[in-house]
């Protein structure tokens, strides 16, 4: 339907710019005048006019129209009702009502949920039959005032050129738009987190069991209540747990990263360097879903057999297995920033040491590292965030297991494997399992948000030393 | 020491240093071959399909059908008991434990594929016809050599007598291989042999359309803007960091924004790749923008000048003449940025598009998988069909990003100039 809307308000404004166009050229022909502005953009400008006002509106109605109606039909069945709904149980019979106008309803049908489905309808046919009319109307009107002022308007290019500047500038928005709602869906849920869970119970406690939370009333809870959920909900062995594994990474990104990066851009003939750097930059555009495929089904049982060779108990979801294959995912990150940067060091600091008598090993070592650290340092700090950042592979290699443990054989928990199990499949709102995701969520964006910022301040910094 | 050893033990430091750099590309590209091989050896198998030839007696009146049925009526029709009769004449049996044993080395579908045969070839009602049944996962995994047949038979889960059936049956040559074409064209399924990548393939091609749509266009004109409008101030400068820091926020993070706004605050349906388009699309902005820019700044400013001098406004010095310069560099972008979108999974997970899909997907708002999200589902399941499967899953979801990269870099190396 809105599509089809969309589309005839495409043809009707690509008609209104054949149409202005041809009406200037009629009328400078007529009278044998120029205009100011090249016929084209009397076009445009007639056209823009008729589509950006019906377009945006009919893009806020599709976006609010659910949430009204919602909102209609909530307040039908509470104020219809004596009983009384807590926000639960209302959604619930909101759900069930969408589900019997679709037609997929199942359990039983009770009095008001038949009535709700049939108002359900009946708002749909309003909503549809008000948008249509006030979409027709608006584009009438902008249509015939934009029309108006064509034929008297000089500056038809200035306006069209400032209607597409302010579509960029929207555009860009975007960005700023993207970060509020990551902030207030973030928040949102977590601030009902912490009026539940103490902030400092939640950042500093050290039991995480969130399945045995199962508190629906937040007002409700005695301290002694208190006291079990605040165990369930303490994520130091989650922070423990994903720096655990993105240290084991970066042992194994860093040098083999760092050591490549180094010999391609010093020692590496064009030819090698222009074969191996894409090849190494496969293992980043492999999907992280990949790796875990992988982590889960090769490394965790290789390492397990290995071990048990050897007598040691070896959990088939061990940190290790997860660390290590999240180890390889992150070398190209490490290998081609550290390759940028050793490559941005000037050539005169490696001729001068040449010209003391060192050799190219104590070149790169005594002036090109060192000239190159904060870049350097930067690029692993990009990678750290990365890693802990990363969901997949240790959804499916880590393990669930909520302990704090330095053994890499045992298996682990990470602040997003948490997120994945807690948010997978059916979720109940407004219980604290839930919000403790969302909670767990921001933890996340915050600290991946500082160490970028530290990381681009030493590769700006970096940057200007040198140029 | 003397000079010349110092010198010479220099010099091996000097080799140590080089192989050290030498061993990490070595190692770095043998990780690369060993995943692709781990994947391809263990995925190829799961193009092909183990089927069972049986013998079906199509008799109109035992199966109480008219002479010239129409398709309605046959589907309509039910062939349980012929198709039991028939799957038992494929070996002598003794009880109904043997029995069992039997019906169960066939896929659990048979008679929807006797069915299906029948509607397709109409000729052969009154007839008796061979027809290739598909044959359980287990069969099919001993078929292809994976199944451990030497262990005790309380440890595997085909029993003596079913492989006692099928030896007979490769003897007779009854048992075939061929092309499985259920992988390309099925949606999920509870059964290994009968799964395939159809409503994922479907499901992933929705949700790049979407993200196409909404982040091309809004990440050319925000670089446009950037690049050519944007006055240097306080505003600019907000918007810079933030498109910055937004590449750089772990993709979990936007499933979080996906499931709180667009699930929980504006209702939109959930599972479907509409949702999941568009949170994408907001993780893959900023990922666009960043090359775009990157390609709209490499067209030299003497494009611009030459524009302005003849007499064309800024918009049309941009939109005449560095725009269409800049338009491989931004495609090439644009098509990484979306193959990065294609494979991304935990986003996906936390707006619900793991639900079990048994349909294939014919709109951007109906319930499915995506491919990443397929590999995450089927490497859950126990089933040793599955593993085969979820590889071959990821064989085509490689080869899709393969060839988008391809196809990205050799637009650049097409079209770009070069201008120096």
């Amino acid at each position: 339907m809105n599509l089809a809307i969309l589309l005839l308000i495409v043809l009707f404004s690509t008609s209104c710019f054949f149409f202005g166009r041809k009406k200037i050229i009629n009328i400078t022909a007529a009278n044998k005048i120029r205009m100011n502005a090249l016929p084209d953009y009397y076009g445009y400008y007639l056209a823009l006019w008729c589509a950006i006002p019906a377009v945006l509106i009919l893009a806020f109605w599709t976006v609010f129209e659910p949430t009204i109606i919602k909102a209609f039909i909530i307040n039908n069945i509470t104020s219809s009702n004596l009983k009384e709904f807590n926000s639960d149980e209302l959604n619930l019979i909101y759900q069930q009502i969408k589900a019997l106008y679709l037609g997929n309803f199942t359990g039983t049908l009770s009095e008001e949920i038949r009535r709700g489905a049939e108002n359900y309808k009946s708002f749909l046919s309003i909503a549809e039959g008000s948008k249509i009319v006030i979409l027709i109307s608006i584009v009438i009107v902008t249509t015939l005032y934009s029309y108006k002022k064509l034929i008297n308007n000089n500056k038809a290019r200035e306006d069209v050129e400032k209607i597409f500047k302010a579509v960029l500038f929207t555009c860009s928005l975007v960005a700023i738009l993207t970060t509020i709602g990551i902030i207030f869906s973030l928040l949102f849920e977590s601030i009902k987190f912490f009026t539940t869970i103490n902030i400092f119970d939640f950042l500093f406690g050290t039991s995480w069991s969130p399945q045995r939370a199962f508190v629906r009333d937040a007002s409700t809870i005695t301290p002694e209540e208190y006291n079990e959920l605040k165990d369930a909900f303490g994520s130091v062995p989650l922070f423990a747990g994903t720096a655990f594994i993105a240290f084991i990474a970066m042992i194994v990104a860093v040098p083999i990263g760092l050591f490549s990066g180094i010999y391609l851009a010093e020692y590496a003939s064009k030819k090698v360097r222009k074969y191996s750097k894409p090849i190494i930059e496969i293992l980043a555009g492999i999907p992280t879903v990949v790796y875990g495929f992988f982590a889960a089904l090769t490394v965790g049982p290789f390492f397990r057999e290995f071990g048990e060779r050897f007598g040691l108990e070896v959990s088939s979801e061990s940190a290790l297995a997860a660390g290590l294959v999240m180890g390889v995912m992150i070398i190209p990150y490490v290998s081609s920033l550290s390759d940028d940067v050793i490559n941005a060091v000037p050539q005169s600091l490696r001729d001068g040491s040449y010209a003391v008598g060192a050799t190219k090993s104590e070149t790169i070592k005594k002036v090109v590292i060192p000239a190159a650290l904060p870049g350097i340092v930067g690029s692993v700090l990009l990678a750290v965030s990365r890693a802990i950042g990363e969901t997949m592979i240790v959804v499916m290699a880590a393990g669930l297991a909520a302990r704090l443990t330095i053994n890499p054989l045992e298996s682990t928990t990470t602040i997003t494997t948490q997120i994945v199990m807690i948010l997978i499949g059916d979720q109940e709102f407004d219980s604290p399992k839930t919000q403790s995701a969302f909670a767990l969520g921001l933890t996340l964006f915050f600290a991946t948000l500082i160490l970028n910022y530290i990381a681009l301040r030493f590769v700006k910094k970096y940057r200007e030393k040198y140029e | 020491m003397s000079k010349e050893e110092l010198l010479k033990k220099r010099y091996r430091a000097e080799k140590r240093f080089k192989f050290y750099g030498l061993t990490s590309v070595i190692l770095a590209i043998l990780f690369v071959l060993f995943l692709v091989n781990v994947i391809f050896s263990k995925g190829k198998g799961a193009f092909s399909r183990t089927t069972i030839s049986v013998e079906v007696d199509f008799n109109t009146e035992k199966l109480e059908l008219k002479n010239n049925p129409t398709n309605k009526e046959i589907q309509d029709t039910d062939f349980y008991d012929l198709s039991i009769e028939s799957l038992l004449n494929v070996y002598k049996t003794n009880g109904l434990k043997e029995e069992k044993d039997l019906i169960r080395i066939f896929s659990p579908d048979y008679e929807i594929e006797i069915k299906n045969f029948i509607i397709e070839n109409k000729g052969f009602l009154n007839k008796t016809a061979i027809i290739e049944l598909t044959a359980s996962d287990d069969i099919d995994q001993l078929n292809k050599g994976n199944y451990p047949r030497h262990l005790p038979e309380e440890r595997r889960r085909i029993s003596d007598f079913q492989l006692l059936i099928y030896d007979k049956l490769v003897e007779d040559n009854k048992i075939q291989k061929t092309f499985n074409t259920f992988l390309f064209t099925n949606g999920d399924s509870r059964d290994p042999e009968l799964a395939g990548v159809g409503g994922s393939l479907l499901g992933s091609f929705f949700t790049i359309i979407v993200t196409l749509l909404l982040s091309f266009p809004i990440a050319i004109l925000a670089s446009i803007y950037l690049e050519e409008f944007a006055p240097k101030n306080r505003i600019t400068d907000f918007i810079e960091i933030n498109i910055n820091n937004l590449a750089a926020v772990p993709s979990i993070v936007f499933g979080l924004l996906g499931l709180g706004i667009l699930l929980g605050t504006f209702d939109f349906p959930r599972s479907t790749p509409l949702v999941a388009g568009i949170t994408l699309a907001l993780m893959t902005l900023p990922r666009i923008i960043i090359p775009c820019r990157a390609s709209l700044k490499a067209v030299p400013p003497s494009i611009r000048e030459g524009a302005l001098a003849v007499g064309a406004s800024k918009v049309q010095s941009v939109t005449h003449h560095v725009v269409p310069l800049a338009i491989p560099g931004t495609l090439s972008g644009t098509i990484i940025g979306l193959a990065q979108a294609l494979g991304e999974t935990a986003p996906l997970i936390l707006i619900g598009m793991v639900a079990f899909v048994v349909d294939l997907p014919s709109s951007p708002v109906d319930p499915s998988a995506s491919l990443p999200v397929q590999v995450y589902l089927w490497s859950e399941q126990a089933e040793r069909g599955f593993v085969e499967k979820t590889s071959a899953t990821i064989m085509i979801l490689l080869t899709f990003l393969i060839t988008m990269n391809a196809f990205a870099v050799y637009l650049r190396q097409k079209f770009e100039r070069r201008w120096s």
